[in-house]
C-alpha cells in the first residue's frame, strides 16, 4: 500500500499554573490537574468533535496513586471525552510530556491518528522523585550507572566540574534573568493565555483558586541567590535558586495531521520539523540536550544556526548554559527562554516538555521573522529530547535581515 | 428581634455538641481583575456527614458574610461547600435540644444571615451548588443574586414538607418570586409529599433553579469564570418574567388539590406551604420571611412534626439495623437460590432475586412446561427493563442465563437445587402442601441450606417441625408488588437458628428490602394490623354504616381508603386472612357477611369504575334490620381505638422488639403516613392508646 508521510502540527497546548510542592495543589489530585488541560483544550477548539480524538498520551514520573491507573485513558474519560477515545501512560521522567507529543507524532505522520492529545502531569508534592523506586542491585554491583546519577543535584555539580568555565556566578546571573523575564512575561500577559485556572481545594482556607505560577519569585537578585546552600556538595555551585524546584502541575497540547486540522478548521501554531533523544552518561545528564539537538537538527538538515527561537528547560541554570557555551550563544541571548522558564514558573517533571512546545508557539506568533525552532531537556538517568518546529507564520524574512 | 439580640440569644442557645460547619472566607481574584469574597462551607468531615446548619454554623456564616461585605477590596461575594456538599439544611438535632424559643429564634437567625447574600442594591452574591443541596443548604443560594450547579450534584430541593415543616429560611418566598407559583408548589409541596422527590442538578438548572450548569469536572473553576463574565457584564443572565395573574391562583389551587389528595388534610405542614406560596404574591421580602418564621414556629409545634422526625429516623437508622437481628458475620454466603413453583409471585421472586443478587436462581413446578412458563415471565420482564433503557444487553443477557426452570419429580441426574444455598417457597397456602414441599427440597439440598418460606399467615414453628434440619427454616414474607414494596417480614420460628435468620436479614439487605424481625404469629405484623382494621371497618359497615362514609374516616392515616385497599388486594386475599386471623383470635376479629357474598359472587371491587359503588356489590351487602349509622369520626375513633387494643397485645406477647417496629412495618408496608410516625405515635397524640390500653406507646 502506498504511504504519504503526512505532516504533524502543533494546534494549542494549555498548562495549569504550576505550584510548589505543599503550596497551592497540597490538596488536589494529580489526575485533576491534567483533567483540567484537556477540558480547556476541548473548550478552546469548540471545531473539533471530541470524537475525533484518537489517542490521549499522558506521561507522569510516578505511575501510582493518583498518577497511575493508565492515567491517560482514566484522565480522558474523567474529563468527559467519548469512551471511544482511548488512552494510555507514558513515563521518560523529565521528558515525559516531550515523549507523549513526539510518540503520537509519530503515530500522526504514519497515518495511525488524526488528531491526539499529548500532556503530562507531575504532583511532586504528592509524588516525590523517587518515590517507591527500587534500583536494581547491579547498578551498584557491576557499576552501570554511577549511583550519583540518581540525584540530579549531583549530576548538576558533575555538568560544572565538566563546563569549568560555568561558574556559580554565571548560574545564578542565569537565574535571575529567568525570574525576571517570567515576572516581565506575566505583566505583558504572555503567560495567562496559556493557563487553565483551577480551583484549590483547602481543608483549612477553604476553596481558593490559582490562576498563576506559585514558584515565582519576584525581585530575585545576585545578592539573594549568593547565599544560599549547596545542597549537593560543600562549597558547591548548585543551589535552590539557581535550579527549578519540587513543583505540582500539568500540561497538555493538542496535535493533528495538518490536513484534518485545516479540514476541521483547527489553527496551526507549529510544524514538526524532527526530533531526537540521546542517552548520555548518567552521572552528567545535564549534558543530554547537546547530542540530542545534534541529533535533530542532523535529521532536519538543519544546523544551529537555523534555530531562531529556543525553549530550553532550565532544570538546571548550568544545563542551559552548558548547551549555549556548546554552541557560542550568549547566555542571555534574547532569542533563548524569552519568558524565563522553570527555575522561575517550575518543573514538574514529566510535564514540562508541552509547556516549552506552548511558549514557543507563543514566541512564533509574536516573532514571524523566526522559521525554526527548538524544544530541548535534559532527562533523568542520562539523556536528552530535542524535537524542533517551523513556525507557520514565517514571512520569508531571516532573524539577521529584520535586525 | 433585632439582629443584636438575636445574635446575642443564638450564642446563648449554640450547643456544643453541634457539629459546627464553618464559613471560610477566602479572597479569590478573578480574571479581568476582580475580587470574589469565596466562602466554603465545610464541618470538617467528609461528605458522608453533610455540613448542616445549627446556630454555631450560622453565627460562623454571618461573621463570614460580614466580613465580605465590608471588605472593600471584595466585589462580590460567592458560597460554595465542602466536596460534593453545599448543606444538608438545618441541624435537627441541634435545635430540637434548644429548648421553647429555639425554633423561632434560628428561623429569624437563618434569614438574618441568608438574606444579607441578597439584599438589594448590596454586593452581588453567586451561590455555586457544588453537590447535595436540601432544605436551606438550597436556601443560602437562593438568596444569592446568582447561581450556578454542578451538572452531577445528587439531589436539589426542598423537602420540609415531608418532615412536618415548610421552608422556613427564605424558599417560600424566594422560590414563587424567582420561578412563579406553580413551579414553587412542585418544590415544596408535590416533590416532598411524592416520597420526598429530589432533582440532579441538570433537572434543576432546566427547573430554572440556577442561571448556568457545569459539569463536575471543573465545576468550581467555571463557576467562577462564568461569575468573572457576569460581574464584567459579559455574559447577561436572563430569567423568564414570573406570572402574578390567573396563573398564581391556579397554581395555588392544584397545591391544595395536591394537598387534599396527598394528606387529606392531616399534615398541617403540607397546607402551610400551600398558603406561603399564595402569600408570597403580595408580599415584600420582609413581609414574606416574616411569614416564613411564623410558620416554622407554629409548624415546630405540631405533632406532626415530631411524628415525621421519628419516621425519618426509623426509615434512615433503624431500617438499616433490624432491631433483633443476629450479628451479620453469621451470615452465610447465598450462591444459588431456588424457588419452589413457578406461578406468577414465584416468577415475581425470581425477578427480584435474580436482578439484585444476580446468582443462579431456579424456578421449579410440577412439570418442565409449568417451570418453563416462569422463567419465560421473567425473561419477558428482563426485556421490558432492557427496552425502557433501565439495562444493557449484556447485563439481560447476564440476567436472563441466570434464570432457569426445571421440576422436581424425584428420579433426576442432577436435581435443579443442586448446590442451592436458599430455597424459597411459593406454593399454595395450606400447611400439608408447604410440609411436604419442603420435606422433599430437604432430600436434595445441602443441611445448612435457608429453606424460606412466603407464607403470609402460616405457623413457622408447624411447618419446620416434621424436618431433619427445623433450624433452617424462616419465614420471608413479601408485600405485593415485591418488587416496589419495600418491606419484608423475617419470622424466627422456635427452632430456627441464628445462622439461618442472620443469612435471611443479609439476602434481605441484599434485595434491598427493609427488614423486620418478627416472632412467629398469627399474620405477623402488617397483615394482623391490617386485619384488624379491615375487620373492624367491615363490621361497621355490616352493622349500617355506608360504605362511602366508612371510607372517608381515615384521609391522612392510610394511603386509601379501607375497601379502596380492599379491592387493590382483592377481596379473596382480604378475606382469607381475615378468617385466618378469626380463627386466632375470634373474639377480636370478624368475618364480614358482606365481603363473603362478594368473594363468592366473584367480584373483584367494591367500586364501579365511575367511582359509586358498584350496584351489584351494593345489593349483596349485608342489611341489617336496625342499622346502626356511624359518623366518619365515630368509624375513625372505633377503628383506631381497635388498632392501639391489637398493637398493644402484639407488643405485649412480644411480636416485635418495640413499637417503633410496628409503625416502620406500617409506613414501609402499608403506606401509612410518615407524618403521622405510622400507627402508634397517632394513637399516643390522639389520646387514644391511653383511653383504650391504658398507656402510651411512646
Amino acid at each position: 500500500m502506498p504511504r504519504q508521510l503526512r505532516e504533524v502540527v502543533f494546534v494549542d497546548g494549555v498548562r495549569t499554573p504550576f505550584g510548589k510542592a505543599k503550596g497551592q495543589y497540597a490538596e488536589t489530585r494529580a489526575d485533576d490537574l491534567v483533567i483540567k488541560c484537556i477540558r480547556e483544550l476541548m473548550r478552546r477548539n469548540p471545531s473539533l468533535p471530541p470524537e475525533r480524538v484518537d489517542e490521549v498520551a499522558i506521561a507522569a514520573t510516578t505511575q501510582i496513586g493518583d498518577q497511575g491507573l493508565t492515567i491517560g485513558r482514566t484522565a480522558a474519560l474523567l474529563a468527559g471525552l467519548p469512551q471511544s477515545v482511548p488512552g494510555f501512560a507514558i513515563d521518560r521522567m523529565c521528558a515525559g510530556a516531550m515523549t507523549a507529543v513526539t510518540t503520537t507524532a509519530a503515530g500522526i505522520a504514519f497515518g495511525a491518528y488524526d488528531v491526539v492529545i499529548a500532556g503530562g502531569v507531575e504532583h511532586m508534592g504528592r509524588h516525590p522523585m523517587g518515590e517507591g523506586v527500587d534500583p536494581n542491585p547491579r547498578i551498584i554491583s557491576e557499576k552501570i550507572v554511577d549511583p550519583e546519577a540518581l540525584s540530579m543535584g549531583n549530576t548538576a555539580e558533575n555538568l560544572h566540574d565538566r563546563y569549568p568555565t560555568i561558574t556559580k556566578q554565571r548560574a545564578d546571573a542565569y537565574a535571575v534573568r529567568s525570574q525576571a523575564k517570567t515576572v516581565a512575561a506575566y505583566e505583558a500577559g504572555k503567560i495567562q493565555p496559556n493557563l487553565v485556572p483551577v480551583a484549590t481545594r483547602s481543608a483549612e482556607a477553604g476553596w481558593g483558586l490559582a490562576t498563576t505560577d506559585e514558584p515565582v519569585r519576584a525581585g530575585t537578585t545576585m545578592e539573594t541567590l549568593a547565599g544560599l546552600k549547596t545542597p549537593f556538595r560543600s562549597h558547591g555551585r548548585v543551589t535552590a535558586g539557581n535550579a527549578a524546584g519540587i513543583n505540582d502541575g500539568a500540561t497538555a497540547a493538542l496535535l493533528a495531521d495538518e490536513e484534518t486540522a485545516r479540514e476541521l478548521g483547527l489553527p496551526i501554531r507549529m510544524r514538526l520539523v524532527s526530533y531526537a533523544f540521546t542517552g548520555v552518561e548518567p552521572e552528567v545528564m545535564g549534558a543530554g540536550p547537546i547530542p540530542a539537538t545534534e541529533k535533530a537538527l542532523a535529521k532536519a538538515g538543519l544546523s544551529i544556526e537555523d534555530i531562531d527561537a529556543f525553549e530550553i528547560n532550565e532544570a538546571f541554570a548550568v544545563q542551559v548554559l552548558s548547551l549555549l557555551e556548546h554552541y557560542g550563544i550568549a547566555d542571555d541571548d534574547a532569542r533563548v527562554n524569552p519568558y524565563g522558564g522553570a527555575i522561575a514558573m517550575g518543573h514538574p517533571l514529566a510535564s514540562s516538555g508541552v509547556r516549552l512546545m506552548t511558549q514557543l508557539a507563543t514566541a512564533f506568533e509574536e516573532r514571524p521573522e523566526a522559521r525554526y525552532g527548538l524544544t530541548t531537556m535534559c532527562v533523568g538517568i542520562g539523556m536528552g529530547g530535542t524535537v524542533i518546529w517551523e513556525n507557520p507564520n514565517w514571512n520569508g524574512n531571516t532573524t539577521e535581515e529584520t535586525a | 428581634m433585632n439582629l443584636d439580640s438575636l445574635l446575642e440569644r443564638s450564642q446563648e442557645l449554640a450547643s456544643d455538641a453541634e457539629r459546627v460547619t464553618e464559613a471560610k472566607l477566602r479572597k479569590v481574584s478573578l480574571p479581568g481583575g476582580r475580587s470574589l469574597g469565596l466562602i466554603t462551607l465545610d464541618n470538617g468531615e467528609d461528605h458522608t456527614k453533610p455540613n448542616t446548619f445549627g446556630f454555631g454554623s450560622l453565627l460562623a456564616l454571618n461573621t463570614a458574610i460580614d466580613e465580605a461585605l465590608a471588605d472593600d477590596s471584595i466585589d462580590a461575594v460567592g458560597i460554595t461547600g465542602k466536596p460534593f456538599i453545599l448543606a444538608a439544611g438545618a441541624d435537627l438535632t441541634s435545635i430540637q435540644s434548644g429548648g421553647p424559643d429555639a425554633v423561632r429564634t434560628i428561623a429569624e437567625l437563618g434569614h438574618a444571615v441568608f438574606r444579607k447574600l441578597g439584599e438589594p442594591g448590596g454586593k452581588p452574591s453567586f451561590g455555586f451548588i457544588n453537590g447535595l443541596a436540601l432544605g436551606g443548604g438550597l436556601e443560602v443560594a437562593l438568596h444569592c443574586t446568582y447561581r450556578t450547579v454542578m451538572d452531577s450534584a445528587p439531589a436539589l430541593g426542598l423537602p420540609e414538607v415531608m418532615l412536618g415543616l415548610v421552608p422556613g429560611w427564605g424558599g417560600a418566598y424566594l422560590v414563587p418570586h424567582l420561578l412563579g407559583a406553580d413551579k414553587a408548589v412542585t418544590l415544596l409541596v408535590e416533590n416532598p409529599l411524592n416520597n420526598g422527590k429530589t432533582l440532579t442538578g441538570l433537572q434543576a438548572f432546566d427547573f430554572g433553579l440556577a442561571d448556568a450548569v457545569f459539569s463536575g469536572a471543573d465545576f468550581l473553576e467555571q463557576s467562577l469564570l462564568w461569575a468573572a463574565a457576569v460581574l464584567a457584564g459579559e455574559v447577561v443572565v436572563h430569567r423568564a418574567e414570573v406570572e402574578r395573574g390567573d396563573v398564581w391562583d391556579a397554581a395555588i389551587a392544584r397545591g391544595e388539590s395536591i394537598v387534599a389528595a396527598k394528606t387529606g388534610g392531616a399534615s398541617p405542614a403540607a397546607a402551610r406551604a400551600v398558603e406561603l406560596i399564595a402569600a408570597a404574591r403580595d408580599a415584600d421580602r420582609n413581609a414574606g420571611f416574616a411569614a416564613e418564621d411564623d410558620a416554622l414556629e407554629a409548624m415546630s409545634k405540631t405533632p406532626e412534626l415530631i411524628a415525621s422526625l421519628y419516621s425519618f429516623d426509623l426509615v434512615q437508622k433503624r431500617a438499616k439495623r433490624p432491631a433483633g437481628a443476629p450479628d451479620r458475620s453469621l451470615a452465610r454466603p447465598v450462591t444459588k437460590v431456588g424457588i419452589v413453583g413457578a406461578g406468577l409471585m414465584a416468577s415475581q421472586l425470581a425477578l427480584l432475586f435474580v436482578r439484585r443478587l444476580k446468582v443462579p436462581v431456579v424456578l421449579t413446578d410440577l412439570d418442565q412446561e409449568r417451570a418453563d412458563t416462569g422463567v419465560a415471565y421473567v425473561h419477558a420482564e428482563l426485556d421490558k427493563l432492557l427496552a425502557k433503557g433501565r439495562s444493557s444487553q449484556d447485563k439481560t443477557n447476564r440476567l436472563k442465563a441466570l434464570v432457569t426452570g426445571g421440576t422436581t419429580s424425584g428420579d433426576q441426574p442432577e436435581h435443579p437445587f443442586d448446590g442451592a444455598d436458599f430455597v424459597i417457597e411459593a406454593v399454595f397456602e395450606e400447611m400439608s402442601v408447604k410440609k411436604d414441599v419442603f420435606t422433599a427440597v430437604e432430600k436434595v439440598v445441602s443441611s445448612e441450606c435457608v429453606l424460606a418460606t412466603n407464607t403470609s399467615s402460616l405457623s413457622i414453628t408447624e411447618m419446620a417441625a416434621d424436618l431433619e434440619h427445623p433450624e433452617r427454616v424462616v419465614g420471608f414474607h413479601f408485600f405485593n408488588p415485591v418488587a416496589v414494596m419495600p418491606l419484608l417480614e423475617i419470622v424466627k420460628g422456635e427452632r430456627t437458628d441464628d445462622a439461618t435468620l442472620a443469612t435471611a436479614f443479609g439476602t434481605g439487605k441484599g434485595l434491598g428490602k427493609t427488614t423486620i424481625l418478627v416472632k412467629d404469629s398469627p399474620s405477623f405484623i402488617v397483615n394482623r394490623l391490617l386485619g384488624r382494621f379491615m375487620g373492624e371497618v367491615a363490621k361497621i359497615a355490616d352493622e349500617g354504616t355506608p360504605v362511602p362514609v366508612v371510607d372517608s374516616a381515615f384521609a391522612g392515616i392510610a394511603p386509601m381508603p379501607p375497601y379502596v385497599l380492599l379491592s387493590l388486594v382483592g377481596p379473596a386475599i382480604a378475606l382469607h386472612n381475615n378468617e385466618t386471623l378469626y380463627r386466632a383470635f375470634p373474639d377480636r376479629f370478624y368475618v364480614s357477611e358482606s365481603l363473603k357474598r362478594v368473594v363468592e359472587a366473584r367480584k373483584t371491587s367494591f367500586y364501579a369504575a365511575d367511582g359509586a359503588i358498584d350496584p351489584e356489590v351494593e345489593a349483596l351487602l349485608v342489611k341489617p334490620a336496625s342499622p346502626v349509622v356511624k359518623t366518619a369520626a365515630e368509624v375513625r375513633e372505633q377503628t383506631l381505638s381497635a388498632l392501639a387494643d391489637e398493637a398493644r397485645r402484639m407488643l405485649d406477647e412480644g411480636v416485635v422488639a418495640a413499637p417503633e417496629d410496628l409503625d416502620l412495618a406500617m409506613i414501609t408496608g402499608a403506606g401509612f403516613s410518615f407524618w403521622n410516625g405510622g400507627l402508634t405515635m397517632l394513637l399516643d397524640t390522639s389520646g387514644i392508646s391511653e383511653r383504650v390500653t391504658g398507656k402510651r406507646f411512646h
